[in-house]
């Protein structure tokens, strides 16, 4: 790279990204060889969801807080009902945890396969969308649909539905599974091993940027055998380990101007939650077919190459496909307990007993931790209520990454620096919705 | 015939109800097929400013950015279909009305709050004349397909305007009064097919109001159950507040 190349102007506005949930803008300004802005601006309109939970009774958080994204729905449905019930406290029994394990596994599998198809691989193949892709690859597309539509299929059975859950809510489930429906489950989530193999298949001949930036990665972690996704503590790669209720020491939010997504902070400038957070922390408890995936993908921990989040997701995909169908064997094997079913409203009946306290629920949805926290009084009338949402928590890092990864790229095009630039935020799988929402990438005066 | 030309934008939402066609399996293909689809921001960089045929319209009006925006895709669309709750009533964003506005952007958001300006939440058509709607909370794909192929057609689409309580008898549920919970389906619009009562759950009236509401029965229903009307009027403000803004004459 010559003395005049090094010394360049850059200058990139992507207003509006694509392919990501919401929206967000990428800006990047590049004086002399100096890099003066490089940001990741969220420019959804905010919901103000936290405000607007006030005065609302604890056992309806579920249902409304689901609404911030269409997404990770049931994501947001776990991690208000672990708050909501943190508060109240009560204790969910064995089988209603088997039961949003299943839900919570189904729902990664369904938005990493989202991911990794539809909003990815154009990418790798070098088009603008899935579109061309019906035309130039029939076959990969009709996958994707097809696996996204199983997943679809079991939630609906599960829950009634995989956008806005319907049965699950503070207690249990309004509705439980038949033995018809267990099997029904177990059919077509083995049905969809083949896809499965052929999607690691596809991605072991993929190939990702090279680049690689040293990063604190957070995420839940236990003591048991289990891969933590619905409890655990909170840890990270530089050896933090807190509980949950400390969950503010964890995420240290503020505000940046050009955001309407809060930011955060831990042992470092930056930190980073999702799969390959998830995946360098926990590896060693992944199902047996997950750590086959991943050798097969070459994806070995500690990865620091963010682009390889997609590879996480695969192999996190294998682990909650075979977990599912163990789950289901399990409750296939003990039967589900009918008289568990729960009708509550908002708890007019008074069926469950409520107290005055706070809660928290920290849960591992497709893009990392996320956490909801409640106040309530002791009629169940929510006072204080905040979610952090994992997108936020991984904007600084993205910046950071940008940062990084800009020098290492100057020599190419503008148009191949924002491609890379998207592609790299693209790799976080923001959800913005959630954040609020997300990306447009804007050079200037290069 | 020439695929019309149809473009999916969002605004303040989940972006749930454009997952929904994702969600339609191999479907999804055959719209594909009969439409020409040139904007669709969650999952694709193709980008389109020109005229549009159809534009499917998701989430609500909350700050003036997304006015001024509503109205430019306005003037370049034939016909506008506003779909999903936050689109055709306003949805969950309606909550905010409750509260000043300056105070909700401050609990969230502290000193930072005069970054992030925001407005009364509007549904679509309290912005901008609309054709179409796909009510609920998410929408419910059958009734979808059939809005967008009444819309193909040019015909008119007949949401339908009684209660939740006739499919919901259809189907067997039993009723939640008569179990001791407050259900909203008496005055909510049907078409969902009683999806969460089927469920096991109730409903929260996501769908909107009918447009003459059988208010002797409801206050009956009521009165026989010892539930207070704020407390039902609660449960309907989380998805229709932003009525009171059609009821004050847009």
């Amino acid at each position: 790279m010559g003395a005049e190349r090094t010394k360049k102007d850059l200058n990139i506005r992507v207003d509006c990204l694509t392919r990501v949930e919401g929206h967000g803008t990428i800006v990047v300004d590049m004086k002399q060889g100096k890099l003066e802005t490089c940001s990741l601006n969220v420019v959804e309109s905010p919901r103000f969801f936290e405000a607007l939970l006030r005065g609302r009774s604890v056992f309806e958080a579920q249902h409304i807080t689901s609404r911030i994204c269409g997404i990770c729905a049931c994501g947001h449905s776990l991690a208000s009902i672990q708050a909501a019930e943190d508060a109240l406290g009560l204790t969910p029994t064995a089988q209603t945890m088997r039961l949003r394990r299943l839900l919570l596994h189904l729902e990664i599998l369904d938005s990493h396969i989202l991911h990794i198809y539809l909003l990815v691989m154009p990418d790798l193949a070098g088009v603008k969308s899935f579109v061309p892709l019906i035309h130039t690859h029939n076959e990969l597309v009709r996958r994707a649909l097809r696996m996204k539509k199983a997943c679809n299929n079991v939630m609906e059975v599960l829950v009634g539905r995989h956008v806005h859950p319907i049965s699950l809510i503070v207690g249990g489930f309004t509705k439980l599974p038949q033995p018809q429906d267990l099997a029904m489950m177990h059919d077509v989530l083995t049905g969809l091993r083949p896809d499965m193999d052929a999607t690691i298949e596809l991605l072991s001949t993929l190939t990702f940027p090279d680049f690689e930036r040293e990063t604190e990665y957070v995420g839940l972690v236990s003591d048991d055998n289990e891969y933590p996704l619905l409890s655990g503590d909170i840890g990270s790669s530089d050896g933090v380990r807190m509980k949950k209720q400390d969950f503010q020491k964890a995420t240290n939010e503020y505000i940046v101007p050009y955001s309407s997504a809060k930011h955060t902070k831990l042992s470092r400038d930056s930190f980073a939650v999702g799969s390959l957070a998830r995946f360098n922390l926990n590896h060693a408890k992944l199902h047996p077919k997950a750590s086959g995936a991943a050798a097969a993908l070459n994806l070995k921990p500690k990865c620091a190459n963010p682009f390889l989040n997609t590879l996480a997701q695969a192999v996190e995909s294998v682990h909650c496909l075979e977990d599912a169908i163990t789950i289901i064997e399990d409750l296939q094997s003990v039967g589900v307990n009918q008289d568990e079913q729960v009708v509550v409203g908002v708890n007019e009946r008074m069926t469950l007993p409520v107290q005055a306290g706070e809660g928290v629920g920290a849960v591992e949805v497709p893009r990392g931790i996320l956490y909801h926290h409640y106040q309530v009084d002791d009629s169940g009338t929510i006072e204080q209520a905040n979610c952090v949402i994992p997108t936020n928590q991984n904007l600084s890092n993205i910046e950071q990454d940008m940062r990084a990864l800009i020098p290492t790229v100057l020599h190419k095009s503008e148009e191949e620096i924002t491609a890379t630039l998207e592609m790299l935020v693209r790799a976080y799988d923001p959800c913005i919705s959630c954040s609020t929402h997300l990306l447009d990438v804007r050079f200037m005066g290069r | 015939m020439k695929r019309p030309k149809t473009a999916f934008f969002d605004f303040a939402c989940c972006e749930g109800c454009q997952l929904q066609v994702a969600n339609m399996g191999d479907t999804l293909l055959e719209v594909m097929g009969l439409i020409d689809l040139v904007e669709f921001r969650e999952v694709m960089s193709e980008k389109w400013d020109g005229d549009l045929d159809i534009a499917v319209i998701e989430g609500s009006i909350t700050d003036l950015h997304a006015t001024e925006r509503i109205k430019a895709i306005r003037k370049r669309s034939k016909v506008l279909i506003a779909y999903g709750s936050c689109a055709t009533i306003g949805g969950v964003n309606g909550m905010k009305n409750s509260f000043d506005l300056d105070e909700v952007g401050d609990c969230v958001y502290g000193e930072g709050r005069w970054f992030f300006p925001t407005e009364q939440t509007r549904a679509i058509h309290q912005v901008v004349p609309v054709e179409y709607a796909v009510n609920g909370c998410p929408v419910y794909i059958p009734e979808f397909l059939s809005v967008l192929t009444a819309a193909l057609q040019g015909i008119p689409y007949a949401v339908p305007d009684y209660a939740v309580c006739i499919e919901c008898r259809m189907n067997e549920n039993e009723c939640l009064y008569d179990r001791g919970i407050t259900c909203l389906g008496p005055v909510t619009r049907a078409g969902c097919n009683s999806w969460c009562v089927n469920n096991g759950n109730l409903c929260y009236g996501c769908r909107g109001m009918v447009s003459s509401p059988y208010v002797k029965g409801m206050k009956q229903v009521l009165e026989k159950h010892h539930v207070p009307i704020d407390f039902v009027v609660n449960k309907m403000d989380m998805y229709n507040k932003c009525r009171e803004l059609d009821r004050n004459g847009r």
